[in-house]
């Protein structure tokens, strides 16, 4: 109950308030640039919807990231966060409710983003199910960035303190897979695993490839972040 | 309604409070009153379930706060020094979203948030943003939302900070208003705003209370400088002319009043109407012995009152005497 009063609250802040919509319109105005400048070279259809899914990618990673920073940080900042703190709610569904707004804020983001992979199938042959896993992977990627970006926000008192944060740990395990190449097995193979862009987002979704192992991560990776922000929260807030 | 035992905060090695012990009865409205720095925002805090105590017991309503603090959350309402507002939401939208936090049923719900939108008199901006209204109107969201579930408890921390005086006296009005519904906690360091609208004061000092009462119980402390103002005349008639070289009738008032045992001081009588008002400092009640005097001295006794020292004399006693011991 406390979640979706939550969840109604953070999607309503975030479609009332401007800084969410700038968010949206500079994701879109990046991720068409970058389409423009990058993905429309290609001459096959296929090779330019996976080059839009590869540059939407680092986009969708930053907006994640500057979208959840705010959630726990300002409000913590603003004193708002005491409505919260001395409420009989608990932080599991604080989390979650701020969580799966900032995730239906991202998937509206999206969705408004679909006239570019429809514009590409117009012109040549690739099938919905690749646009279909190619946005799958989007979304996953994008909720394990909000969730490293609500852990940020959980950890730190102002809000670009915390952007910094959330930015150096999603940066962290975007390297990994270049990390692993300078070391031996078994630790080259964990390396590369817990990447979260090259095997699992380069290497799967935005090729049309679903791979459940792809899937499993994703929703593992944004659980971890999503119980470190709840015991963060739950070590500050009755302490 | 409250107990608290041997309560202490500790931030670091650092003492922020305690350890303090107070226990406050159902339906009372408590002023905790101190200089900033003084601790009572903490206490506010620990009884908020916003900070967890380093050390003590804290019982709200029967409930454990310290093992509880999810129970004890649905039978208060907080107002902290900062009203936790969201800008961008209107008043009643923030508290709809305030009530189904703290658990008001949907059938309730419109009911609850339109009968705190009129005891805080803001049906007027009811459907504003937050964030336009004024200081002394997002004031009053607050207080809104720390009574739209009905607590038993509600507690206001500095809830008079940043207004002008005439939303002071609005809050004043407010405060009296749920004094009727619940147990009121208000801290404050303005001594007129806890002392007009408390029933019991709690003295707060480096972290310790320093004095607990009713403002009389407070102010009769032994050994305290008591005060007596009077007006006395001449009776027509009586009145000598009075002439270069012999007594000026106000020595002789001034050398009546100080025959009088108990009496400490006499300050110079200033003339009012066809009389001379005074103000005499004395280390008991002595107004019956005074009137006496005056009488008997041949005097018209035209006024007589009685005061115990001024409240913040003695809050400015309490808070000093902890300093002038450890220097």
């Amino acid at each position: 109950m406390a979640t979706i009063t939550i969840f109604r609250r953070e999607l309503g802040a975030y479609l009332r308030s401007p800084v969410g919509w700038i968010i949206a319109a500079v994701t879109l105005l990046l991720q068409g640039i970058l389409f423009q400048v990058f993905a429309a070279r290609n001459t096959l259809a296929g090779d330019m919807l996976s080059n839009f899914f590869m540059w939407s990618s680092i986009v969708v990673v930053i907006a994640g990231v500057i979208l959840s920073i705010r959630l726990i940080s300002d409000e913590r900042q603003s004193g708002a966060l005491m409505l919260l703190n001395t409420s009989p709610v608990r932080e599991t569904q604080v989390i979650a409710g701020k969580f799966l707004a900032a995730l239906a804020f991202l998937a509206i983001i999206l969705l408004l983003s679909l006239y570019i992979p429809l514009l590409i199938k117009s012109e040549g042959k690739i099938t919905r199910g690749q646009i279909a896993v190619g946005y799958l992977g989007l979304f996953l990627l994008g909720g394990t960035s909000l969730a490293i970006g609500l852990f940020a926000s959980s950890l730190a008192r102002q809000p670009l303190i915390a952007a910094v944060v959330g930015a150096a740990i999603a940066g962290l395990f975007a390297i990994f897979y270049q990390l692993s190449r300078l070391l031996d097995a078994p630790m080259k193979t964990v390396f590369a695993e817990l990447d979260i862009w090259w095997l699992h987002f380069q290497g799967g979704f935005m090729r049309g490839i679903f791979d459940l192992k792809d899937l499993v991560y994703y929703l593992a990776m944004t659980y971890f972040f999503l119980l470190l922000s709840v015991k963060t929260l739950e070590a500050k807030r009755w302490q | 309604m409250i107990q608290v035992k041997s309560l202490s905060k500790y931030y670091g090695g650092k003492r922020a409070l305690g350890p303090v012990a107070f226990e406050i009865e159902e339906g009372e409205t408590v002023g905790f009153l101190g200089l900033n720095g003084a601790g009572k925002t903490t206490v506010l805090r620990i009884l908020a379930t916003d900070l967890r105590p380093s050390a003590g017991a804290v019982s709200i309503s029967g409930i454990d706060a310290l093992t509880d603090p999810h129970e004890v959350r649905k039978r208060i309402g907080f107002l902290p020094e900062t009203p936790p507002l969201y800008p961008e939401m209107t008043v009643t939208d923030y508290l709809r979203f305030a009530a189904e936090l703290r658990q008001v049923g949907k059938s309730e719900r419109t009911a609850r948030v339109g009968a705190s939108l009129e005891a805080t008199d803001l049906v007027d901006v009811a459907h504003q943003p937050i964030g336009t209204l004024s200081h002394g109107y997002r004031q009053r969201v607050g207080v809104a939302q720390a009574i739209v579930h009905r607590p038993a408890l509600v507690i206001l921390d500095e809830p008079t900070r940043g207004l002008d005086p005439r939303q002071i006296v609005e809050m004043r009005k407010l405060i009296y208003q749920l004094k009727d519904k619940h147990t009121v906690l208000i801290s404050s360091h303005i001594l007129s705003e806890v002392s007009q609208t408390c029933d019991r004061l709690l003295v707060f000092g480096e972290g310790r209370i320093l004095g607990a009462g009713t403002e009389a119980e407070l102010s009769a402390h032994e050994g305290d400088v008591r005060s007596v103002s009077l007006t006395v005349r001449v009776p027509a008639g009586k009145a000598e002319p009075y002439r270069d070289g012999e007594a000026d009738p106000k020595d002789k008032i001034v050398a009546v009043l100080q025959r009088i045992d108990g009496v400490t001081a006499v300050d110079a009588p200033l003339a009012r109407g066809d009389g001379w008002a005074l103000s005499i400092a004395c280390t008991r009640d002595l107004r019956a012995e005074i009137s006496r005097a005056v009488v008997q001295a041949g005097l018209d006794l035209l006024k007589l009152d009685y005061a115990t020292s001024e409240l913040e004399d003695t809050f400015l006693r309490l808070v000093q005497a902890p300093r002038a011991e450890a220097a």
